[in-house]
Protein backbone atom coordinates (compact mmCIF):
# COMPACT_ATOMS: atom_id res chain seq x y z
CA UNK A 1 0.00 0.00 0.00
CA UNK A 2 2.77 2.51 0.46
CA UNK A 3 3.74 2.22 -3.01
CA UNK A 4 0.41 3.60 -4.11
CA UNK A 5 1.13 6.70 -1.87
CA UNK A 6 4.22 7.13 -3.12
CA UNK A 7 2.60 7.00 -6.57
CA UNK A 8 0.04 9.78 -5.24
CA UNK A 9 2.33 12.02 -3.62
CA UNK A 10 4.42 12.37 -6.45
CA UNK A 11 2.04 13.34 -8.73
CA UNK A 12 0.98 16.00 -6.25
CA UNK A 13 4.55 17.32 -6.41
CA UNK A 14 4.99 17.64 -10.39
CA UNK A 15 1.22 18.20 -11.65
CA UNK A 16 3.14 19.96 -14.62
CA UNK A 17 5.27 17.04 -15.48
CA UNK A 18 2.22 16.18 -17.38
CA UNK A 19 2.99 13.67 -20.47
CA UNK A 20 4.30 10.82 -18.10
CA UNK A 21 1.87 8.39 -17.37
CA UNK A 22 0.37 8.27 -14.51
CA UNK A 23 2.03 5.65 -12.07
CA UNK A 24 0.32 2.63 -11.60
CA UNK A 25 -0.15 1.50 -7.71
CA UNK A 26 1.44 -1.32 -6.63
CA UNK A 27 -1.26 -3.33 -5.53
CA UNK A 28 -2.93 -3.55 -9.11
CA UNK A 29 0.65 -4.70 -10.08
CA UNK A 30 0.47 -7.78 -7.74
CA UNK A 31 -3.12 -8.03 -8.55
CA UNK A 32 -2.26 -8.54 -12.38
CA UNK A 33 0.79 -10.74 -12.14
CA UNK A 34 -0.78 -13.03 -9.03
CA UNK A 35 -4.19 -13.62 -11.18
CA UNK A 36 -2.66 -14.77 -14.13
CA UNK A 37 -0.28 -16.87 -12.33
CA UNK A 38 -3.70 -18.23 -10.26
CA UNK A 39 -5.29 -18.82 -13.59
CA UNK A 40 -2.27 -20.31 -15.55
CA UNK A 41 -1.94 -22.81 -12.53
CA UNK A 42 -5.13 -23.39 -12.44
CA UNK A 43 -5.32 -24.35 -16.35
CA UNK A 44 -2.16 -26.41 -16.32
CA UNK A 45 -3.72 -28.80 -13.55
CA UNK A 46 -6.77 -29.02 -16.10
CA UNK A 47 -4.38 -30.31 -18.84
CA UNK A 48 -2.28 -32.30 -16.48
CA UNK A 49 -5.40 -34.26 -15.46
CA UNK A 50 -6.44 -34.56 -18.70
CA UNK A 51 -2.98 -35.72 -20.38
CA UNK A 52 -1.36 -37.44 -17.71
CA UNK A 53 -3.67 -41.22 -18.40
CA UNK A 54 -2.16 -41.02 -21.77
CA UNK A 55 1.21 -40.05 -20.51
CA UNK A 56 1.51 -42.90 -18.40
CA UNK A 57 -0.34 -45.72 -20.52
CA UNK A 58 2.19 -44.85 -23.39
CA UNK A 59 5.40 -45.27 -20.89
CA UNK A 60 3.89 -48.33 -19.73
CA UNK A 61 3.45 -49.76 -22.96
CA UNK A 62 6.78 -48.80 -23.97
CA UNK A 63 8.51 -50.65 -20.94
CA UNK A 64 5.95 -53.94 -21.57
CA UNK A 65 7.15 -54.21 -25.71
CA UNK A 66 11.07 -53.65 -24.28
CA UNK A 67 10.13 -56.68 -21.13
CA UNK A 68 8.54 -58.70 -24.17
CA UNK A 69 11.46 -57.95 -26.40
CA UNK A 70 14.55 -58.60 -24.41
CA UNK A 71 13.32 -62.23 -22.86
CA UNK A 72 12.09 -63.28 -26.77
CA UNK A 73 8.34 -63.28 -25.73
CA UNK A 74 7.20 -64.50 -22.09
CA UNK A 75 4.24 -65.68 -21.63
CA UNK A 76 4.08 -63.75 -18.43
CA UNK A 77 6.12 -61.76 -15.94
CA UNK A 78 6.37 -60.88 -11.96
CA UNK A 79 7.30 -57.27 -11.14
CA UNK A 80 9.71 -58.17 -8.11
CA UNK A 81 10.83 -54.58 -6.03
CA UNK A 82 14.12 -54.04 -5.00
CA UNK A 83 14.17 -53.72 -1.04
CA UNK A 84 16.97 -53.13 1.29
CA UNK A 85 19.28 -55.17 -1.04
CA UNK A 86 17.13 -57.92 -1.85
CA UNK A 87 14.27 -58.66 -4.29
CA UNK A 88 10.64 -59.01 -3.16
CA UNK A 89 7.56 -59.77 -4.95
CA UNK A 90 5.27 -58.50 -1.90
CA UNK A 91 5.90 -55.43 -0.76
CA UNK A 92 6.13 -54.78 2.82
CA UNK A 93 2.87 -52.98 4.08
CA UNK A 94 3.06 -49.00 3.88
CA UNK A 95 5.78 -48.98 0.89
CA UNK A 96 5.10 -46.71 -2.08
CA UNK A 97 6.07 -48.95 -4.87
CA UNK A 98 6.93 -45.48 -6.89
CA UNK A 99 10.38 -45.33 -6.68
CA UNK A 100 11.74 -48.21 -5.88
CA UNK A 101 13.66 -50.11 -8.54
CA UNK A 102 12.00 -52.93 -10.40
CA UNK A 103 13.11 -55.80 -12.35
CA UNK A 104 11.14 -58.40 -14.19
CA UNK A 105 10.91 -62.05 -14.01
CA UNK A 106 9.87 -63.76 -17.13
CA UNK A 107 8.26 -67.18 -17.53
CA UNK A 108 7.56 -69.35 -20.28
CA UNK A 109 4.05 -71.12 -21.16
CA UNK A 110 5.27 -74.06 -18.71
CA UNK A 111 5.75 -72.53 -15.82
CA UNK A 112 9.66 -72.63 -15.76
CA UNK A 113 11.67 -69.10 -15.40
CA UNK A 114 12.84 -67.59 -18.32
CA UNK A 115 15.08 -65.04 -16.99
CA UNK A 116 14.93 -61.51 -15.26
CA UNK A 117 14.44 -58.26 -17.09
CA UNK A 118 17.16 -55.44 -15.59
CA UNK A 119 16.85 -51.26 -16.54
CA UNK A 120 20.01 -49.33 -16.06
CA UNK A 121 20.96 -45.90 -17.45
CA UNK A 122 24.70 -44.48 -17.07
CA UNK A 123 26.39 -41.16 -18.79
CA UNK A 124 27.37 -41.96 -22.39
CA UNK A 125 28.57 -39.85 -24.94
CA UNK A 126 26.56 -36.88 -24.33
CA UNK A 127 23.84 -37.74 -21.73
CA UNK A 128 22.18 -40.86 -19.40
CA UNK A 129 21.45 -43.81 -21.59
CA UNK A 130 18.46 -45.92 -20.63
CA UNK A 131 18.31 -49.19 -21.55
CA UNK A 132 17.00 -52.26 -20.59
CA UNK A 133 18.49 -56.28 -20.87
CA UNK A 134 17.73 -59.47 -19.80
CA UNK A 135 19.68 -61.74 -18.39
CA UNK A 136 19.34 -65.43 -17.95
CA UNK A 137 20.67 -66.47 -14.21
CA UNK A 138 21.45 -70.50 -15.35
CA UNK A 139 23.71 -69.47 -18.13
CA UNK A 140 24.92 -66.36 -16.97
CA UNK A 141 24.02 -64.92 -20.32
CA UNK A 142 21.89 -62.10 -21.64
CA UNK A 143 19.26 -62.59 -23.39
CA UNK A 144 18.61 -59.04 -25.50
CA UNK A 145 19.04 -55.48 -25.19
CA UNK A 146 17.14 -52.32 -26.41
CA UNK A 147 17.72 -49.18 -25.59
CA UNK A 148 15.09 -47.18 -24.24
CA UNK A 149 16.22 -43.55 -24.56
CA UNK A 150 19.12 -41.85 -25.51
CA UNK A 151 20.43 -38.45 -27.16
CA UNK A 152 23.76 -39.91 -28.74
CA UNK A 153 25.07 -38.45 -31.39
CA UNK A 154 22.71 -39.28 -34.38
CA UNK A 155 24.07 -41.09 -37.07
CA UNK A 156 26.95 -42.09 -34.47
CA UNK A 157 26.19 -43.23 -30.89
CA UNK A 158 22.71 -43.26 -31.82
CA UNK A 159 23.45 -46.93 -33.68
CA UNK A 160 23.59 -48.56 -29.99
CA UNK A 161 19.67 -48.41 -30.61
CA UNK A 162 19.74 -48.38 -34.32
CA UNK A 163 22.46 -50.71 -35.63
CA UNK A 164 20.72 -54.45 -35.66
CA UNK A 165 23.94 -55.86 -35.98
CA UNK A 166 25.32 -54.63 -32.63
CA UNK A 167 22.19 -55.17 -30.64
CA UNK A 168 22.12 -58.70 -31.92
CA UNK A 169 25.59 -59.05 -30.36
CA UNK A 170 24.51 -59.11 -27.02
CA UNK A 171 21.69 -61.92 -27.53
CA UNK A 172 23.43 -65.34 -25.97
CA UNK A 173 26.81 -63.18 -24.97
CA UNK A 174 28.34 -64.19 -21.88
CA UNK A 175 28.29 -61.89 -18.80
CA UNK A 176 30.80 -60.09 -17.90
CA UNK A 177 30.64 -58.96 -21.17
CA UNK A 178 34.04 -57.49 -22.72
CA UNK A 179 33.49 -54.75 -25.56
CA UNK A 180 36.21 -55.68 -28.50
CA UNK A 181 37.26 -53.37 -31.51
CA UNK A 182 35.81 -54.88 -34.42
CA UNK A 183 38.28 -57.18 -36.06
CA UNK A 184 40.16 -57.76 -33.16
CA UNK A 185 37.56 -60.32 -31.72
CA UNK A 186 38.53 -63.71 -30.79
CA UNK A 187 35.50 -65.31 -30.28
CA UNK A 188 34.76 -65.86 -26.56
CA UNK A 189 31.08 -65.75 -25.91
CA UNK A 190 31.54 -62.83 -23.83
CA UNK A 191 33.33 -60.76 -26.49
CA UNK A 192 30.64 -57.33 -27.72
CA UNK A 193 31.79 -56.05 -31.13
CA UNK A 194 32.00 -52.50 -30.72
CA UNK A 195 30.83 -49.47 -33.40
CA UNK A 196 32.97 -47.80 -35.21
CA UNK A 197 32.94 -44.32 -34.73
CA UNK A 198 30.57 -44.93 -31.39
CA UNK A 199 33.10 -46.45 -29.40
CA UNK A 200 32.24 -44.56 -26.36
CA UNK A 201 28.36 -44.89 -26.49
CA UNK A 202 29.03 -48.74 -26.60
CA UNK A 203 31.48 -49.11 -24.17
CA UNK A 204 28.49 -47.22 -21.73
CA UNK A 205 26.01 -49.66 -23.16
CA UNK A 206 28.32 -52.44 -21.84
CA UNK A 207 29.15 -50.94 -18.85
CA UNK A 208 25.80 -50.32 -18.40
CA UNK A 209 25.08 -54.25 -18.19
CA UNK A 210 28.14 -55.48 -15.99
CA UNK A 211 27.60 -52.72 -13.63
CA UNK A 212 23.82 -53.36 -13.12
CA UNK A 213 24.63 -57.31 -12.96
CA UNK A 214 27.21 -56.09 -10.45
CA UNK A 215 25.24 -55.07 -8.33
CA UNK A 216 22.00 -57.28 -8.61
CA UNK A 217 23.65 -60.80 -9.51
CA UNK A 218 23.86 -61.43 -6.11
CA UNK A 219 20.04 -60.70 -5.38
CA UNK A 220 19.13 -62.06 -8.16
CA UNK A 221 20.95 -65.61 -7.05
CA UNK A 222 19.51 -65.06 -3.11
CA UNK A 223 16.12 -64.91 -4.42
CA UNK A 224 15.80 -68.05 -6.63
CA UNK A 225 17.40 -69.80 -4.13
CA UNK A 226 14.90 -68.71 -1.71
CA UNK A 227 12.12 -69.38 -4.49
CA UNK A 228 13.56 -73.35 -4.77
CA UNK B 1 0.87 5.25 -33.24
CA UNK B 2 1.28 1.81 -34.96
CA UNK B 3 1.08 2.30 -38.94
CA UNK B 4 -2.17 1.47 -40.15
CA UNK B 5 -2.24 -1.57 -41.83
CA UNK B 6 -5.07 -3.58 -43.83
CA UNK B 7 -5.63 -6.67 -42.20
CA UNK B 8 -4.03 -8.84 -45.69
CA UNK B 9 -1.43 -6.91 -45.14
CA UNK B 10 -1.20 -8.34 -41.26
CA UNK B 11 -1.31 -11.58 -42.75
CA UNK B 12 1.66 -11.51 -45.77
CA UNK B 13 3.86 -9.46 -43.75
CA UNK B 14 4.60 -11.78 -41.17
CA UNK B 15 4.68 -15.17 -43.86
CA UNK B 16 6.93 -13.41 -46.32
CA UNK B 17 7.78 -9.76 -46.31
CA UNK B 18 9.05 -9.99 -42.73
CA UNK B 19 9.33 -13.89 -42.18
CA UNK B 20 10.37 -14.17 -38.68
CA UNK B 21 13.69 -16.53 -39.41
CA UNK B 22 14.61 -15.69 -42.37
CA UNK B 23 14.21 -11.82 -42.48
CA UNK B 24 13.84 -10.67 -38.59
CA UNK B 25 16.19 -14.02 -37.63
CA UNK B 26 14.23 -14.74 -34.49
CA UNK B 27 13.70 -17.95 -33.27
CA UNK B 28 17.13 -18.83 -34.50
CA UNK B 29 17.49 -21.54 -31.87
CA UNK B 30 14.31 -24.32 -32.57
CA UNK B 31 14.97 -23.34 -36.19
CA UNK B 32 18.22 -24.78 -36.01
CA UNK B 33 17.69 -27.24 -33.27
CA UNK B 34 15.59 -29.69 -34.24
CA UNK B 35 15.02 -29.51 -37.85
CA UNK B 36 16.79 -32.06 -38.98
CA UNK B 37 13.89 -33.87 -39.97
CA UNK B 38 10.31 -33.13 -41.74
CA UNK B 39 8.21 -34.60 -39.60
CA UNK B 40 10.00 -32.19 -36.39
CA UNK B 41 9.90 -29.23 -38.14
CA UNK B 42 6.19 -29.46 -38.76
CA UNK B 43 5.40 -31.00 -35.19
CA UNK B 44 7.47 -27.84 -33.41
CA UNK B 45 6.20 -25.28 -36.42
CA UNK B 46 2.62 -26.23 -35.50
CA UNK B 47 3.39 -26.42 -31.21
CA UNK B 48 5.09 -22.89 -31.95
CA UNK B 49 2.21 -22.03 -33.96
CA UNK B 50 -0.17 -23.05 -31.40
CA UNK B 51 1.60 -21.01 -28.12
CA UNK B 52 2.02 -17.86 -30.64
CA UNK B 53 -1.51 -17.64 -31.51
CA UNK B 54 -3.22 -18.44 -27.99
CA UNK B 55 -0.83 -15.67 -26.32
CA UNK B 56 -1.55 -13.35 -29.00
CA UNK B 57 -5.15 -13.81 -28.39
CA UNK B 58 -4.73 -13.42 -24.28
CA UNK B 59 -2.68 -10.10 -24.67
CA UNK B 60 -4.67 -8.64 -26.90
CA UNK B 61 -8.08 -9.23 -25.02
CA UNK B 62 -6.45 -8.08 -21.94
CA UNK B 63 -4.13 -5.32 -23.08
CA UNK B 64 -5.79 -2.45 -21.63
CA UNK B 65 -5.88 -4.50 -17.87
CA UNK B 66 -1.96 -5.27 -17.88
CA UNK B 67 0.21 -2.38 -16.58
CA UNK B 68 3.08 -1.94 -18.84
CA UNK B 69 5.25 -2.23 -15.70
CA UNK B 70 4.87 -6.13 -15.57
CA UNK B 71 3.75 -6.25 -19.34
CA UNK B 72 7.05 -8.20 -19.98
CA UNK B 73 6.52 -10.75 -16.68
CA UNK B 74 2.75 -10.91 -17.50
CA UNK B 75 3.68 -11.73 -21.44
CA UNK B 76 5.97 -14.78 -20.41
CA UNK B 77 3.46 -16.28 -17.60
CA UNK B 78 0.98 -16.84 -20.46
CA UNK B 79 3.33 -17.86 -23.48
CA UNK B 80 4.83 -20.36 -20.11
CA UNK B 81 1.32 -21.51 -19.91
CA UNK B 82 0.92 -22.46 -23.21
CA UNK B 83 4.16 -24.08 -23.94
CA UNK B 84 3.14 -26.57 -20.91
CA UNK B 85 0.27 -27.20 -22.31
CA UNK B 86 1.41 -28.07 -25.91
CA UNK B 87 4.32 -29.49 -24.24
CA UNK B 88 1.73 -32.04 -22.24
CA UNK B 89 -0.28 -32.36 -24.89
CA UNK B 90 2.18 -33.51 -27.45
CA UNK B 91 3.58 -36.20 -24.93
CA UNK B 92 0.03 -37.70 -24.54
CA UNK B 93 -0.70 -38.01 -28.51
CA UNK B 94 2.48 -38.06 -30.10
CA UNK B 95 4.84 -39.55 -27.45
CA UNK B 96 7.41 -40.31 -30.51
CA UNK B 97 7.48 -36.94 -31.81
CA UNK B 98 7.63 -35.60 -28.19
CA UNK B 99 10.89 -38.00 -27.57
CA UNK B 100 12.73 -36.72 -30.88
CA UNK B 101 11.86 -32.26 -29.94
CA UNK B 102 12.90 -33.09 -25.96
CA UNK B 103 13.51 -30.10 -24.25
CA UNK B 104 13.12 -27.79 -27.14
CA UNK B 105 9.35 -27.89 -27.03
CA UNK B 106 10.06 -26.21 -23.07
CA UNK B 107 12.28 -23.69 -24.83
CA UNK B 108 9.54 -21.93 -26.72
CA UNK B 109 8.89 -20.08 -23.62
CA UNK B 110 12.17 -18.28 -24.84
CA UNK B 111 11.53 -17.88 -28.59
CA UNK B 112 11.50 -14.58 -29.17
CA UNK B 113 9.78 -14.13 -32.46
CA UNK B 114 6.84 -15.01 -29.52
CA UNK B 115 7.72 -12.47 -26.98
CA UNK B 116 8.68 -9.74 -29.45
CA UNK B 117 4.67 -10.21 -31.56
CA UNK B 118 3.35 -9.72 -28.29
CA UNK B 119 5.21 -6.45 -27.58
CA UNK B 120 5.01 -5.22 -30.74
CA UNK B 121 1.80 -6.13 -32.25
CA UNK B 122 -1.07 -8.40 -29.88
CA UNK B 123 -0.55 -5.40 -27.21
CA UNK B 124 -1.21 -2.52 -29.07
CA UNK B 125 -3.93 -3.88 -31.33
CA UNK B 126 -7.37 -5.23 -31.62
CA UNK B 127 -8.12 -9.24 -30.92
CA UNK B 128 -9.48 -10.01 -34.55
CA UNK B 129 -6.10 -8.35 -35.85
CA UNK B 130 -4.21 -9.56 -33.77
CA UNK B 131 -5.27 -13.48 -34.65
CA UNK B 132 -4.18 -12.34 -38.35
CA UNK B 133 -0.59 -11.21 -37.35
CA UNK B 134 -0.23 -14.50 -35.22
CA UNK B 135 -1.71 -16.61 -37.97
CA UNK B 136 0.62 -14.65 -40.49
CA UNK B 137 3.59 -14.94 -37.99
CA UNK B 138 3.22 -18.68 -37.18
CA UNK B 139 3.02 -19.81 -41.16
CA UNK B 140 5.98 -18.05 -41.94
CA UNK B 141 7.66 -19.75 -39.11
CA UNK B 142 6.55 -22.93 -40.45
CA UNK B 143 7.40 -22.30 -44.04
CA UNK B 144 11.23 -21.03 -42.16
CA UNK B 145 11.29 -24.79 -40.76
CA UNK B 146 9.80 -26.61 -43.29
CA UNK B 147 12.50 -25.22 -45.77
CA UNK B 148 15.16 -26.04 -43.33
CA UNK B 149 13.75 -28.96 -42.18
CA UNK B 150 13.13 -30.68 -45.94
CA UNK B 151 16.84 -29.65 -47.36
CA UNK B 152 18.74 -31.50 -43.79
CA UNK B 153 16.11 -34.71 -43.90
CA UNK B 154 16.81 -34.97 -48.07
CA UNK B 155 20.13 -34.69 -47.40
CA UNK B 156 21.04 -36.09 -44.48
CA UNK B 157 19.23 -39.22 -44.48
CA UNK B 158 18.42 -39.35 -48.47
CA UNK B 159 14.90 -39.55 -47.01
CA UNK B 160 11.60 -37.33 -46.79
CA UNK B 161 8.89 -37.68 -44.32
CA UNK B 162 10.79 -41.10 -43.86
CA UNK B 163 10.61 -42.06 -47.45
CA UNK B 164 13.43 -42.76 -49.43
CA UNK B 165 13.80 -40.62 -52.15
CA UNK B 166 17.41 -41.37 -53.51
CA UNK B 167 18.25 -45.60 -53.84
CA UNK B 168 20.43 -47.43 -51.72
CA UNK B 169 23.54 -46.17 -52.82
CA UNK B 170 23.08 -42.93 -51.44
CA UNK B 171 25.55 -41.67 -48.69
CA UNK B 172 23.67 -39.90 -46.46
CA UNK B 173 25.25 -36.74 -45.77
CA UNK B 174 25.26 -36.81 -41.99
CA UNK B 175 26.75 -33.79 -41.17
CA UNK B 176 23.24 -31.84 -42.07
CA UNK B 177 21.40 -33.93 -39.52
CA UNK B 178 24.05 -32.71 -36.85
CA UNK B 179 23.98 -29.38 -35.09
CA UNK B 180 26.68 -27.92 -38.19
CA UNK B 181 24.84 -28.47 -40.71
CA UNK B 182 22.19 -26.37 -38.86
CA UNK B 183 24.39 -23.88 -39.46
CA UNK B 184 25.28 -24.61 -42.87
CA UNK B 185 21.48 -24.85 -44.16
CA UNK B 186 20.16 -21.73 -42.54
CA UNK B 187 23.63 -19.78 -44.30
CA UNK B 188 23.03 -21.37 -47.51
CA UNK B 189 19.16 -20.58 -47.59
CA UNK B 190 20.09 -17.33 -45.86
CA UNK B 191 22.58 -16.36 -49.56
CA UNK B 192 20.13 -17.59 -52.17
CA UNK B 193 17.15 -14.78 -50.42
CA UNK B 194 19.46 -11.83 -50.29
CA UNK B 195 21.09 -12.50 -53.51
CA UNK B 196 17.41 -12.47 -55.18
CA UNK B 197 16.44 -9.78 -53.02
CA UNK B 198 19.52 -7.54 -54.01
CA UNK B 199 19.44 -8.43 -57.93
CA UNK B 200 15.61 -7.99 -57.70
CA UNK B 201 16.35 -4.76 -56.18
CA UNK B 202 19.36 -3.77 -59.14
CA UNK B 203 16.82 -4.01 -61.50
CA UNK B 204 14.05 -1.78 -59.92
CA UNK B 205 17.15 0.92 -59.50
CA UNK B 206 17.91 -0.04 -63.45
CA UNK B 207 14.45 1.99 -63.46
CA UNK B 208 11.65 0.60 -65.26
CA UNK B 209 13.97 -1.23 -68.03
CA UNK B 210 12.21 -1.22 -71.12
CA UNK B 211 11.44 -4.44 -73.15
CA UNK B 212 14.69 -3.98 -75.53
CA UNK B 213 16.97 -3.43 -72.78
CA UNK B 214 15.77 -6.32 -70.79
CA UNK B 215 15.95 -8.66 -74.04
CA UNK B 216 19.17 -6.87 -74.18
CA UNK B 217 20.99 -7.49 -71.15
CA UNK B 218 20.10 -11.35 -71.40
CA UNK B 219 21.51 -11.48 -74.68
Amino acid sequence: MSGAGDGNGGSRVLPQAAPQREEVPSWRLLVTLGSTGAIAGLLLVFVYQATQPAIQAYRAMVLRQAVQEVLKGPERWDTLYVVDGGLVQELPAETDPAGLEMVFLGYHEDGQPIGFAITGGEFGFQDIIDLIFGYDPGTKTVTGMKVLANKETPGLGDKIEKDSVFVAEFDGSETPLVGVKSGRATGAANEVDMITGATISSRAVIAIINHRLELLGPMIAAYLEEAN
Amino acid sequence: MPRQTTPGQDLTRGIWRENPVLIQMLGLCPALAVTNTVVNSIAMGLATFFVLLCSSILVSTFRKLIPSEVRISTYILIIATFVTIADMTLEAVVPEVHKALGAFIALIVVNCMILGRQEAFASKNTVPRAIIDAVGTGIGFIIALLMMGSIREILGYGTFLGFPIFGSNYEPWIVFILPPGGFFTIGFILLALNWWERRKLERARAGEPPAGAAVERAA
